[in-house]
Order: structure tokens, then C-alpha cells, then sequence
């Protein structure tokens, strides 16, 4: 795992260039899919070609070994890195090859082959900018598209500066550009043989796409005689036709890019002519094209993956980073951090558990905190925080139940195949909570002690720098049971879930929702129900979780049967029942809890559009607001609401955009994180410093946000409900 | 026609890329007009006026040496087909080397027939799948030039050419 230290140590040194360049991706990528018409549709659209093509892989695979020696090239399928490097040697031996270039591929870069080509004395060029700064420095790339986004223009200076001596030191970006750019294109045209990787391939034809903005690839292909074209299994599509989805979702998924300078279509070998660039005499056309191709596809784990069902979606992915940068989290520390030896960002768990092993993809997966930002980024629609959360859970279970008193006493774990200390103390915080209420006020003095904040930090990597949750004496449901229903005729009829922190912690958020809906004709219990198992998922412990879900469904479910919706204050908990419960529980369950439930703002809205009057409730005339919505509330598309109902009460809200506050739950606790949740609560606290902002009240939805706002801020945030009550 | 036109119009001034257009009698006069010599090509495929264009009247070296190719500055090739809602061209890649001459220079010169402009991508790859299936074929989808973020800016003109112009030849004139 990433150390604090080493965190701390990546944010100062490449943590701005990284903020900066992901940040921009993702913006650039919002604008951009905002002109698509039909977005949803090449979504859909693509992301049922790839479950169609991974589910006829073997088919295709014999089609496009088929075609692509029809064609006149040769098809290698290598089963490990090392089998495919045998193959590359052997070919750029039998070329007699003494440089090959190379244009940018994740899949080069998983089987290492240039070290393998280096060892055999050849010459070996990455041509794409950015990769050619990261060969000539020595390092990783930190990012699937842009390998050296954690480098500013002034660290690229240095090193060419130092590596070239150039007469005059380079310093501008034009003047960087047009060295490297002079430097590769004289190693281009001298090489013998181009190794490019293929962003898809078509097996009816056997032509491929490369997806790039400088032009490398095509040099690559157009200067060598010998091309070795190197991707994984997954690439091969049906059709060529079925290339146009992606054709228009790559670029902007990844760069914000409308569509990059140049996608190659290549069906090789080529036609274009091989000439000698050193020639004075002899016109273009009158080269032969005499070329080798050679399509080497790699199975490294793929196929297994293929047969696993939790991590086969992974094979859908198609490389464009959007996951990467829209995660809170990438956007501060980079791939250096938040990836495994190949693949970086969310999805790289998925690809590093299987290729690598999950004890490689176990180095970083805690860095996804599950907020699920990067779900609706995703041009094919993979789940990546639940593949997250699978690989956690197969993390788990390969480590040995540690069996601490402290631990143990206050979480009877029902998930007895042991996760690690911390994670069942967060993922146990129901019992935490019962019991911290039941002792209320003694619970909030004794953890408020420097002593048991050493013990906790100590002992379940709690940082003392967090504030805790305060509990309540008096809970949300013991509240509700000593009153009477205000409503004489109700309108509706409605279950109010209590949710951990609504229950034990934040009760006047609880009461507020409860008088709001009162207030539109609505008559409201708030029955004792279990935890919606959101702790216990964070934490990888899915069994638990299950657990959870079934004893939610099973307390709500004779309300739902009653007539009943089920109202929710907190969006990750809504976000439960409406999402991944659908992993968790039988279909007819989740269809009845999903359909019936609605997060607070959502339900207020649609009792006003139906006819419910404002006037009932607490308004106010252009009263300033900054709104803080909620990581999942927003991927559910239902941060709209919330403004639409407190404009409809007659404020004037602003927005913030950043993509996560940082806290995303029990993540912010956890000492090794504490200072990387800070650096992402940064840009939320910038924002809501923001001239015309600056003195506005804060409220939040989420209760981890209003925690980190809480911290970040002098101004005490609220949960919005409390606004409308009257 | 004509909205297929104004929108790729459109799009590549939004990407940088000038347009002139033409009819075939001036097709000469154009390209003299817009390239920067040296200047190396290659002549389109299609006859203009019942002849094959060859570019003979222009100040364009037509099937250069590899090292007139390295030397020049602007490269004339014939684009295939144009793509309304991006501005992209279909490049070919001929044995007449079309894709050296379109990719080793600083200014592309593209030919177009207007005829040729397709509405959207779904067109555009339906016609290529069509013709891919029928002769194999390779293409380019060329937008705007090329360019690189990676030296902490954007900068045109990375490995390929910096400044792209399309010469839109307009029919039945
Ligand atoms: S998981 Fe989705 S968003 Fe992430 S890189 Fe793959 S395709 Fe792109």
C-alpha cells in the first residue's frame, strides 16, 4: 500500500501538474458529451458490442486469425508476457532490426518488451511525446492516456536541458515540441521496425484503429517495413462498422477531445510504399511496399477474467481514462499512487487483479472510495467502483482474522473470513453507533480523550486530527415514537428510512425531514430498521453488507406491501437501495425497495410538482445558498432537485462542481488518508471561498460532506432539509 | 448539400483549418494559391473535366524523391472523403505514398470533392466498412493538425503537419 509518507511525497511533487491536467480532461469531457445528441445511445451502443464480443471472443479470435493471414500477416495469441516477448524477439531479430520505434501502448508496456528488446542490444524509441519524457527520465507512466501528465513544462525543460545540452536551453512548450519532434522523426525514419498497440480491432477485415493525436503511430506504421502490432485478447470487435460508437466516445471520454487528430484504420500490411528516406533518385512510387505484419494478442489472464463474473466487465474497458480523471482522489495524487505495475485509476484494480494478482491490485484499491463518480464517465457503462469493492473483498479474505479485544468487543463481525481491524470497525459502525448513543454523553467524552484517540489511532488507524460524530442521547426513531402523525388526512403515505447517522448522530436533520413532510400532507413513520450495509460494502465485506440488505428489505418491505414509499435522508444510503443492492439481493426485492424509495429532496419534489403548496413550508426571499450535493446523489442525477426545491423556496443557490468532498465516508478517518482527503476537500473548500460564495451559508446532503465541510470550513454547514422546516 | 457543407465548414474553422473553395477549371490556380514551396503531392484520382488533374501547372513536385518529400513544406494529396459534424478527412494511403506526402510536412493541402463531404462519423464508416469489406483498404481520419499536450501546452504540429488547408471542389461547373 501507498504509505502516508509516500502519498505526502506524491502530492508535492506531482500533485499540481496532475490536479491541473485531469481536471482539465474532465472538464473538457463534460463539455464535449454535452453536444453529443445521442450520448446515452453510443453509450448503450458500445458498451453492448463489447459484451457481445467478449462473450464470442473465441469465435472472433479464430475469425480475425482467419483474416488477418489472408491478408498476408501473421496472428500470434500469447499466453503470458514472456511468451509474447519471444515472439516480438524473434521477429525484430529475424529483421535484423537495430531500432524499433515505438508508439504509445498500455499493452507494451504490461509485458515490458522493451526491456526485453534492450537486453538483446537493441535500440528501443518511444515516439509519443509524453512517453519519449518518461523513457528519457527513467520512470512510469503515471496515466493511460497521458503517461506523463504528472510533469510540468518547467521538470521537461530541465531534463532535456540537462540529457541534450542544446545551444540555446529549451523553455517554451513550442520550443520542447519541435526538438523532441525533430530528435524522434530522425529515429523514426532510420528504424527497421514500428511496435504499435490497436485500440480495437475488426475481425471481418482484420483492420485496426489507433487512436492519437500527434501522429506517431502513423509514422511508425508508414517508416518501418516491419510492423508488430501488440494488444490484449479483449481489442477484437465484430465489424468495422462497429467501430463508430467508439470512434466518437474515445477522445472526449478521455481527453475531452471531440475526436483526436488521427484515428488510423489500418488494414496491413499497408499499401504505402517502403522507401529509403537518405533516397535523391528514385521517385515515391517506385518503392515496392514489400511489409511484414505481425498481430501479436495477448491473453496474460484475459480469458480467465473472461470466466470470472465480477471481473469480466474490466474486459470492456477501452483505455480512454475517463474513470481516472473524474476520481477526486486520481485528480491528487495520479497514477504513481492510484495504480498497480501497468493500469492506474479506478479500473486499474480490475486489471491488475487479473493479470497481475490481486496482491498487486491490493497496493492501491483502498484509494477508490466507492463515490462512484467516475460510473456515469464511463463510456461502456463498467461498474468500476463495485469491481473495487469485489477485489476488496477477495483482498479480505485472503488475510487473516486479526482477533483484537477492542475490535471484537464493539463489532461482532458476522463476516468471520476477517477483514483486516480497521475495515470491520468502520464496517461494524452500526453497533459503534448503538452503542455510542445508548452511553451518550460518557461515549462522546471518553472518545473525545487524548488517550483514547492515541488508542484509535493506534490501534484502528483513526486520525486524531478527525473530529468524531457527536451521539445523540435521544435517537431519530425514539423521537418519533413518542409523538403522534400531525397529519389528518394524509396525501401520501411514507416511511422515513433512519439511517445510522440520521438515527444516532444528525437527529435534527431527522426531525427536520420529518416536519417537512408533515407539512405537505404526509404521514411519516420512522420504524427501527438496520444499517443499509454502506459501512460494511466501503470496507470490501460484502457478505456483511448482504446481510444488511436482506434485513433492510426484509424491515421495509411489509411498509412498501403497506403502501408506503421509502424516504431517504442520506444519498449514499438511497444510493444503496437503488444501486447496488441490485448486486446483493433478489431481483424482486431490489425492484420493490429501488422502485419505492426516494431521497428526501427528490420525494419534496415531486409532492410540490404534484400540487403540494411552498407556502406550507419555511421559505425565503433570495436568501444566498452554496449547495454542496452528494458524490452519489449526483451520479443518480438527483442534484437537480434539491436546487430546483430550494429555488422553488426562494433561494439563490450556486453549485459546486468539484467531483467529491474528499471524504466519501470512513475513507477520511483513516490516518493514512487523512491528508489526501484534506488536498481533495481543497478544491470544495476553494470553491465555497469563491467571491460571491464566500459568505454564503453552506448546506450539504451528504453526511460525510457535511463532516469534511465541517472541518474545512468555519462555517457550520447544514443538511438543506433543515432549511424548509418550518 | 448545402448544410452538410456549411457544417463541415464549420468544424474546420473551428479546428484551425482553412478552406478555400473552387470549381474544377480553377482547381490549378487554387493549389498554386495555397501552397508554400517546396511543395510536393499527389495528383487526385479523379479526372477534372474529362482529363486526369495532374498538378503539372502548379509549382507541386508530383511523386518527389524521399528526400524532396523530407525537404518540403507543403504536401497536396486528394482526400476521400470529409465528415460534416467534425470536420475530419478521410485520408487514403495510396502506393503512391499519399500518406508520407500528407504527413511528412508542416502544411497539408487536401483536395476535396464536395460530393464526397458525408453528414456525420455513422456515414462516414458505414462507407468505409462498405469499402473495406470489399478491397481490404486502409484509411486516415484526419482532424484538424496534429498536435500534443504532453510539453505542458497544447502545440500544433507534433509529428505531422501544424497547418492543415482543404480546397473544396465544387461539381458540375
Ligand atoms: S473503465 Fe471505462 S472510463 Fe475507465 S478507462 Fe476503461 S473505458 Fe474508460
Amino acid at each position: 500500500m501507498a504509505t502516508a509518507d509516500e502519498i505526502r511525497e506524491l502530492m508535492r511533487t506531482e500533485g499540481a501538474a496532475v490536479a491541473e491536467n485531469t481536471q482539465g480532461f474532465n472538464t473538457g469531457r463534460y463539455d464535449s458529451v454535452a453536444d453529443l445528441e445521442d450520448y446515452e445511445e453510443l453509450k448503450r451502443a458500445a458498451r453492448s458490442i463489447k459484451e457481445d464480443a467478449i462473450e464470442d471472443l473465441p469465435d472472433l479470435l479464430d475469425q480475425l486469425t482467419e483474416t488477418v493471414e489472408a491478408n498476408g500477416g501473421t496472428v500470434y495469441i500469447a499466453d503470458d508476457a514472456a511468451d509474447a516477448n519471444d515472439y516480438i524477439r524473434d521477429v525484430v531479430d529475424e529483421r535484423a532490426a537495430d531500432r524499433v520505434v515505438k508508439s504509445k501502448s498500455m499493452t507494451s508496456e504490461e509485458i515490458e518488451v522493451n526491456e526485453a528488446l534492450e537486453a538483446d542490444g537493441v535500440d528501443v524509441v518511444e515516439t509519443d511525446l509524453g512517453e519519449w519524457v518518461l523513457q528519457i527520465a527513467d520512470e512510469a507512466p503515471s496515466h493511460i492516456v497521458a503517461p506523463a501528465i504528472h510533469k510540468s513544462r518547467e521538470s521537461i525543460a530541465e531534463l532535456f536541458n540537462e540529457q541534450f545540452d542544446p545551444d540555446e536551453p529549451l523553455e517554451t512548450a513550442e520550443e520542447l515540441t519541435h526538438f523532441a519532434r525533430e530528435k524522434l522523426g530522425e529515429q523514426i525514419v532510420d528504424a527497421e521496425v514500428g511496435i504499435t498497440g490497436a485500440n480495437f480491432i475488426a475481425a471481418d477485415t482484420g483492420t485496426m484503429a489507433l487512436v492519437t493525436s500527434e501522429g506517431n503511430a502513423r509514422k511508425t506504421v508508414a517508416a518501418t517495413d516491419t510492423h508488430v502490432a501488440v494488444a490484449g485478447v479483449e481489442k477484437v470487435i465484430p465489424t468495422v462498422a462497429d467501430l463508430h460508437p467508439f470512434i466518437e466516445l474515445i477522445g472526449r471520454s478521455g481527453t475531452g477531445q471531440d475526436i483526436t487528430s488521427y484515428v488510423s484504420l489500418l488494414t496491413p500490411p499497408v499499401d504505402t510504399p517502403v522507401v529509403d528516406f537518405t533516397d535523391d533518385e528514385t521517385p515515391l512510387s517506385e518503392f515496392d511496399s514489400d511489409r511484414d505484419f505481425h498481430l501479436v494478442l495477448i491473453d496474460n489472464g484475459r480469458l480467465e477474467m473472461r470466466d470470472d463474473e465480477q471481473l469480466r466487465e474490466t474486459l470492456y474497458c477501452i483505455r480512454c481514462s475517463a474513470c481516472s480523471n473524474s476520481c477526486a482522489n486520481f485528480q491528487s495524487v495520479g497514477g504513481h499512487a492510484f495504480g498497480g505495475e501497468t493500469y492506474s485509476g479506478g479500473i486499474a484494480t480490475g486489471w491488475e487483479a487479473g493479470i497481475e494478482g490481486v496482491d498487486v491490485a491490493e497496493e492501491f484499491n483502498d484509494l477508490c472510495t466507492g463515490c462512484t463518480r467516475c460510473v456515469n464517465a464511463c463510456p461502456v457503462g463498467i461498474d468500476i467502483p463495485w469491481i473495487n469493492t469485489v477485489v476488496r473483498d477477495r483482498i479480505n479474505r485472503d488475510k487473516d482474522a486479526p482477533g483484537e479485544w477492542l475490535v471484537d468487543g464493539l463489532t461482532p463481525d458476522e463476516e468471520d473470513d476477517g477483514a483486516p481491524l480497521q475495515k470491520r470497525f468502520f464496517g461494524n459502525f452500526e453497533t459503534v453507533a448503538k452503542l455510542g448513543s445508548a452511553t451518550a454523553p460518557v461515549s462522546n467524552w471518553l472518545a473525545g480523550t487524548t488517550l483514547s484517540r492515541r488508542a484509535m489511532d493506534r490501534i484502528l488507524g483513526i486520525d486524531p486530527r478527525r473530529d468524531l460524530p457527536t451521539f445523540e442521547r435521544e435517537t431519530l426513531v425514539d423521537w418519533a415514537a413518542s409523538r403522534d402523525s400531525q397529519v389528518a388526512k394524509p396525501e401520501r403515505r411514507a416511511v422515513l428510512y433512519p439511517d445510522l447517522y440520521t438515527n444516532h448522530v444528525q437527529v435534527e436533520r431527522g426531525k427536520a425531514a420529518v416536519k417537512v413532510l408533515e407539512s405537505l400532507g404526509v404521514d411519516v413513520v420512522v420504524p427501527p430498521a438496520p444499517s443499509s450495509g454502506r459501512a460494511p460494502l466501503s470496507q470490501g465485506m460484502i457478505a456483511t453488507a448482504t446481510d444488511h440488505a436482506e434485513r433492510v428489505t426484509e424491515t421495509l418491505g411489509p411498509h412498501i406491501e403497506d403502501g408506503r414509499d421509502v424516504v431517504v435522508i442520506e444519498p449514499s444510503d438511497h444510493a444503496m437501495f437503488t444501486r447496488e443492492y441490485e448486486r446483493l439481493i433478489d431481483e424482486a426485492a431490489f425492484t420493490s425497495i429501488a422502485e419505492n424509495s426516494y431521497e428526501v429532496f427528490e420525494y419534496v419534489f415531486g409532492l410540490l410538482d404534484n400540487g403540494a403548496s411552498v407556502e406550507s413550508l419555511s421559505t425565503a426571499t433570495g436568501a444566498e445558498i452554496a449547495y454542496h450535493s452528494h458524490c452519489q446523489q449526483r451520479t443518480l442525477g438527483l442534484e437537480a432537485h434539491t436546487v430546483a426545491v430550494l429555488e422553488d423556496c426562494g433561494y439563490d443557490v450556486v453549485t459546486s462542481d468539484v467531483e467529491c468532498c474528499g471524504m466519501a465516508g470512513s475513507f477520511g478517518y483513516k490516518s493514512d488518508y487523512y491528508e489526501l482527503s484534506m488536498d481533495v476537500g481543497d478544491r470544495l473548500r476553494t470553491q465555497l471561498r469563491d467571491d460571491g460564495v464566500q459568505d454564503r451559508p453552506v448546506v450539504a446532503s451528504g453526511t460525510s460532506c457535511l463532516e469534511q465541510i465541517d472541518a474545512l470550513l468555519e462555517r457550520q454547514p447544514r443538511h438543506p432539509i433543515e432549511l424548509l422546516a418550518t | 448539400m448545402e448544410s452538410k457543407r456549411a457544417s463541415f465548414e464549420g468544424a474546420l474553422e473551428a479546428l484551425g483549418v482553412t478552406v478555400a473553395s473552387t470549381t474544377e477549371s480553377e482547381l490549378e490556380a487554387a493549389v498554386t494559391e495555397a501552397v508554400t514551396e517546396p511543395a510536393v503531392g499527389v495528383a487526385p484520382d479523379e479526372a477534372v473535366a474529362d482529363e486526369a488533374f495532374s498538378l503539372t501547372e502548379t509549382p507541386v513536385t508530383v511523386d518527389p524523391t524521399p528526400v524532396a518529400l523530407r525537404e518540403a513544406t507543403t504536401g497536396v494529396t486528394e482526400a476521400e472523403l470529409g465528415i460534416g459534424d467534425y470536420g475530419s478527412l478521410v485520408l487514403s494511403m495510396t502506393d503512391q505514398a499519399s500518406e508520407l506526402v500528407s504527413l511528412f510536412v508542416e502544411r497539408h493541402v487536401a483536395i476535396l470533392y464536395e460530393e464526397d463531404i458525408q453528414p456525420d462519423m455513422d456515414a462516414a464508416v458505414a462507407e468505409l466498412d462498405e469499402r473495406f469489406n470489399e478491397t481490404g483498404g486502409s484509411a486516415i481520419i484526419a482532424t484538424g493538425p496534429s498536435a500534443t499536450a504532453d510539453m505542458g501546452a497544447l502545440v500544433k504540429g507534433a509529428h505531422g503537419p501544424r497547418e492543415v488547408h482543404v480546397i473544396i471542389v465544387e461539381e458540375g461547373v
